[in-house]
Formats: structure tokens, C-alpha cells, sequence
């Protein structure tokens, strides 16, 4: 293999791959159809958009402090995942809300009342148990969201969630493997995942009641329901399904005011984002 | 068909089996009889460059969250990766030597083994991305594509996968300093500033000269090596200059010039005493890199615990199953 001078020689542009491609929906057709509204497409594609993005940035603190290597390799893969269906939901949502605005204006520029995640999302990463128990809880409901977006009258969209799905598939099965070890491990890790999902429980009502998605045909009662119903088949397996461990899923406290959806957070989502945003803010003429 | 006259076979000897392979430019497999010494400098050797993915993972990891644009995130989350990718396909090749990886591990982090000292300099803007693909990823392509050819089998297979994808981590951090230097003055400064930083560091990745570098003649006779450190060196020299210009940088080195009578560039060397430093452990980020490694050992170990357990408590299960 020589590969001195390659650079030097041909098209610069073309040297990596997708340079130029600014735009990730290139060569589709972006128009809205008719009878799709495209204020609500637009919401829909934000807040799930912005899910994911929140879920990519907790993730990525994860790299070079897993707890193995192939969980090093595990939790940059699902990552990566999530980082691109933010960016094809950006896209989508730029479109339909008549801005025209780009994948980085969503991620970059914009202030933490303006994001639309789900606060569970945002919530500091914790340990391992809690990563995984509410990577878990999301790759559940996200999924039974996007099997039914699959079929969406827009066909960007159902596209994208078609792709989504077969991710959070992996998503899943990896979360539940790794709750039903921690939850059948030891001691310690059994008490590691009551822990998490104790810390969790106050968030679930926002997932479970969200009406992001309702407009373009999800049944926000039906995804619950399912998403209840797996959570609790992977706690049996996990050996975690005393009367008390269920309750735990069952939203035995009341639901906290406020919604992420409205761009009501918690006080974690700014530093979150003011990391993520430092680089691109601080350079706002540059191009990268 | 018996031939009564023939001499008989004379005994297996695989020490000259082990020589006769070497000098047929063919592989040694993990099963196959070879030297102690062999087998030791190939787990030095493979362990050090396993622990020297891992540790580079933090210099640029760091920037994974703050990355500038979302297609420069995935770009740089997808390389991280990749790098830990490549630490287990060595700790793996390591392990059909007979070492250990937690074991490996461990030799890393109390200091008994060592990793590359490049990922002791620590990165100050993104520009630094840009310059550890185009800079550090292109002297690991020098010394890693003749090591494809290695003599021991799983590591030179390892190589031809690593290579490909050093390769193109390469192209992609060349590409973001392109980018940036067609941005605002202030960026060209950055990747200016980056260059001038990781220049002699790159050149130190060679290891010492080669009138200093005691384990090199060994490992040449043995065909784990087949450039000397000096030229590989020469090779990374002569690959970036025009790349350096094409980019409108300016390498930090006056004496840095195309030498017609030799075919090659002359150049200066660097601060080998600052080499000397970095590796004994004195360099900008020593400590830091060990800590975070062994931060992430320790704090995970109550998962392993877990997963062992969770393990030995279903496989019980399920011979109860099968007895019941």
C-alpha cells in the first residue's frame, strides 16, 4: 500500500467521505404532502430529533470511562445511532417547519428552552445501571413510536423511522441483556438497578403520556401500555419482580410538573448543552 | 511404499522449523514452536500498541462532546471507536500468545507496560483533531502497513483491518484542517498553532534513532520488524511535506528541505531527552491518562463482577434444567 502523494494529487473535495454532503436528506423529495400537517410533522420531528441528539450526548460521555471494552464499543455504536437519526429528524424538520434551517442549527443554536426532549433524557448519566436501565426505558418506548411512524403518512418521515427501527431493536436487546445481568449479578448490582430505577420513576409519566408522535397516527395510550408490559418482562427476567420492584415502573410517585416537550427542564440540560454548543459558538463564522 | 534404504527421518527440529519459516518469509501461527524470546517481544510489542489505542482514545475523546458541527461529531465518535476496536483485535492477538488481557490491563496501569508517548500531549483546540489524523494517524500508517507483513500471523492480519481504517481516519483529518483552513484567519491560526505543537511529537513516534534503539536488530532478524525506526521516519517525512504544503502550513523546522543528491528530505531531530522524559512518565499528561484508564478499570469492575456472576448463576440454571 503506497499512499504517499495520493492527497496531493485529484479533487480535494472528495477525499473523505461525505464531504459536500451538507445536507443528509440529499436526493430525497422533501416535499410535505398534502393532508400531512406540517406544523405537526415539524413537532414531532424536533422532539424526537432532540431525544435522540440529548441521548447521543450522555452517551458520548460514556467514552474512554466504560467498563469494558466491548461496552466501550457497544455504547458509541448506539450513540452513533441516535446522532444520526438526530440529524435526519433535523433535516426533516427544517423542511417542515418552512425555516429551511440545517441539522446544526437545531444542535447549535439554539438556547434550552427551545429543545424539546423528554427530561429522562437529560438527566445526568449516573452509573452504569442507570445508563443502561434508561437506555432501556427509551429504546422501549422509541421503538414502539417508530414502528407505528414506519407507517406514517409522511413518507420522510415513516422513512426515517424505518431505519430507527431496526436500531432500536439492537438498542433493546443490548439495554435488557445487560439489566437482567445487573439485575441477576450480585447483590451490588441488583441494588444498582433498584437505585436506577427508583431515580427514574418520576420521569416515566412524561414518556408514557407524550403526544409528540399523536398526531401522525401513534396511540399514545397503546405505546405505554406495551412499553409497561416489556419493561416488566425484562425485570422478571432480571429477577427483579417483587410486588415492590414493579412499583417501582409504576409511577408510585406523582408526576412532576412541567414538560420537556414545552422546553421545561431540568437544571441539567443547559450545561449539557452549553458543552456541546461551546466550540461552535465560540467560532460563529467558522466552517467545519 | 517402504524403501529399506532409505535414511531414517531424521528427528523434528522446531527450532529449525521455526528459523526455516522466518527465512521462507512465512508465518508463525500460535500453535507452531517458537523462541521465548520471540513470544515475549511480540507480547511486549503487541500489548504496548493495544494500550496505545486504548490511551489514544482520551486525547481526541475529549472533544466528542464538544465538536463543532454534528457531522464532525459522528466523524469523530465513529474514530474513537474504531480505536477501541482496534486495542481488542490486539489484546485479542496478544492473548493467542498467551497473555492476558485484564492482565494487560493491569501491567498498564501500575506502569510496567508502556504506550505510545503521543498520547501524552494533550489537545487544545479542535484543530488538534484535525492534526492527530493527519499527523498521528499517518506515522501509524508508516509503521503499522509494513507490520501487515509481520512474521507472526494474528498480528499481521490484525494490521491489514487496522491499517485500512487508520487510512481512513487519516483522509478525515486531513480533510477537517482543509476545511478549516478555507474558514476565518482564526482557525488557519488554529491549525497553524496544532502543527507547531505535534510536529516533533510525531517524529518521536519512531521510536529513538536507530544507534539507540536496542531492541530493533532482534526484532529485525525476526521479521516482526522490516524498517528501521529512521526510516520509517524518513518515509513520514517525505509523505507529509508536500501534503504540508498543499494544506499551506508551514512545518516547524527551519532546516526542513528537499535533499536531490539523497531523494529524500533532510530534517532535524528532534528533543530525544523530551522523548526520554515522556516515556519515563514525565511528560504534559502522563498521570492523567493512567488515572482516567484506571478510573474506568476500577469503576467498572462491579459490572464484571456482575456479568461473571450473572454467567455462572445461569449456566447452574441450566444444567439444573437439564438434570431435572
Amino acid at each position: 500500500m503506497t499512499d504517499e502523494h495520493v492527497y496531493v494529487d485529484g479533487d480535494s473535495a472528495r477525499w473523505a467521505f461525505g464531504t459536500g454532503f451538507t445536507d443528509p436528506l440529499h436526493g430525497v423529495d422533501q416535499a410535505v404532502p398534502d393532508g400531512v400537517d406540517a406544523e405537526d410533522l415539524a413537532a414531532c420531528c424536533l422532539a424526537l430529533g432532540d431525544d435522540a441528539l440529548v441521548s447521543a450526548q450522555r452517551l458520548a460521555e460514556w467514552c474512554t470511562r466504560a467498563p469494558e471494552l466491548e461496552e466501550e464499543l457497544a455504547l458509541a455504536n448506539i450513540g452513533l445511532d441516535l446522532l444520526g437519526q438526530a440529524r435526519l429528524l433535523y433535516a426533516r424538520a427544517g423542511r417542515a417547519d418552512g425555516t429551511g434551517r440545517g441539522e446544526d442549527a437545531y444542535a447549535y443554536f439554539r438556547d434550552p428552552e427551545d429543545f424539546r426532549n423528554v427530561r429522562l433524557a437529560e438527566l445526568p448519566g449516573g452509573d452504569f445501571a442507570f445508563t443502561v436501565v434508561r437506555l432501556l426505558v427509551l429504546s422501549v418506548w422509541r421503538l414502539a413510536v417508530c414502528e407505528t411512524l414506519a407507517a406514517a403518512p409522511d413518507p420522510v418521515l415513516a422513512a426515517i423511522a424505518a431505519k430507527s427501527v431496526k436500531e432500536l431493536a439492537y438498542h433493546r436487546r443490548y439495554a435488557a441483556e445487560w439489566t437482567v445481568r445487573l439485575g441477576d449479578g450480585t447483590a451490588e448490582s441488583a441494588s444498582r438497578v433498584r437505585a436506577a430505577l427508583d431515580a427514574l420513576a418520576p420521569w416515566l409519566d412524561e414518556l408514557l403520556t407524550d403526544r409528540a408522535a399523536a398526531r401522525l397516527g401513534v396511540d399514545p395510550v397503546a405505546v405505554a401500555a406495551r412499553t409497561r408490559l416489556e419493561l416488566s418482562h425484562v425485570l422478571a427476567d432480571a429477577g427483579l419482580n417483587r410486588p415492590d420492584d414493579v412499583s417501582r415502573l409504576d409511577a408510585p410517585v406523582p408526576s412532576l410538573p412541567g414538560s420537556g416537550r414545552d422546553g421545561e427542564h431540568t437544571p441539567h440540560l443547559a450545561p449539557l448543552l452549553a458543552e456541546l454548543q461551546s466550540v461552535a459558538r465560540a467560532h460563529p463564522d467558522a466552517s467545519w | 511404499m517402504n524403501n529399506p534404504t532409505a535414511a531414517p527421518p531424521r528427528p523434528y527440529d522446531p527450532e529449525a522449523a521455526f528459523e526455516n519459516t522466518i527465512a521462507r518469509d512465512q508465518r508463525i501461527e500460535p500453535r507452531d514452536w517458537m523462541p521465548d524470546a520471540y513470544r515475549a517481544t511480540l507480547v511486549r510489542q503487541i500489548a504496548q500498541h493495544a494500550h496505545s489505542e486504548i490511551i489514544g482514545m482520551q486525547p481526541e475523546g475529549e472533544w466528542i462532546t464538544r465538536a463543532p458541527s454534528l457531522r464532525r461529531k459522528a466523524i469523530l465518535f465513529a474514530k474513537v471507536q474504531d480505536e477501541a476496536g482496534h486495542g481488542l483485535y490486539l489484546y485479542s492477538a496478544a492473548e493467542t500468545l498467551g497473555a492476558d488481557r485484564t492482565k494487560m490491563t493491569e501491567r498498564l496501569i501500575d506502569g510496567g507496560q508502556k504506550y505510545s508517548s503521543i498520547f501524552n500531549y494533550p489537545t487544545r483546540t479542535f484543530a488538534d483533531v484535525g492534526v492527530i489524523g493527519w499527523f498521528v494517524d499517518g506515522a501509524a500508517i508508516c509503521n503499522q502497513v509494513p507490520l501487515c507483513r509481520t512474521s507472526y500471523g494474528p498480528y499481521g492480519r490484525a494490521m491489514v483491518r487496522v491499517c485500512k481504517e487508520e487510512s481512513f481516519h487519516q483522509r478525515q483529518g486531513y480533510e477537517l484542517l482543509l476545511t478549516m483552513m478555507r474558514g476565518t484567519d482564526e482557525q488557519r491560526a488554529m491549525v497553524q498553532d496544532a502543527v507547531d505543537r505535534w510536529w516533533w511529537p510525531s517524529l518521536m513516534m519512531f521510536g529513538p534513532p536507530d544507534d539507540d534503539s536496542p531492541n530493533s536488530a532482534r526484532s529485525m532478524a525476526w521479521r516482526i520488524k522490516r524498517h528501521s525506526n529512521d526510516q520509517l521516519r524518513q518515509r513520514f517525512v517525505d509523505m507529509t511535506v508536500p501534503q504540508a504544503e498543499k494544506l499551506g502550513v508551514t512545518l516547524p523546522d527551519p532546516d526542513l528541505r528537499w535533499n536531490e543528491e539523497r531523494g529524500h528530505h533532510d530534517f532535524s531531530a528532534p528533543d530525544w531527552d523530551e522523548l526520554k522524559r515522556v516515556v519515563s512518565g514525565d511528560g504534559p499528561c502522563n498521570a492523567e491518562r493512567i488515572a482516567r484508564r484506571r478510573a474506568a478499570h476500577e469503576e467498572g469492575a462491579w459490572v464484571r463482577r456482575a456479568a461473571t456472576a450473572h454467567a455462572a448463576k445461569r449456566t447452574a440454571r441450566l444444567r439444573e434444567g437439564a438434570a431435572a
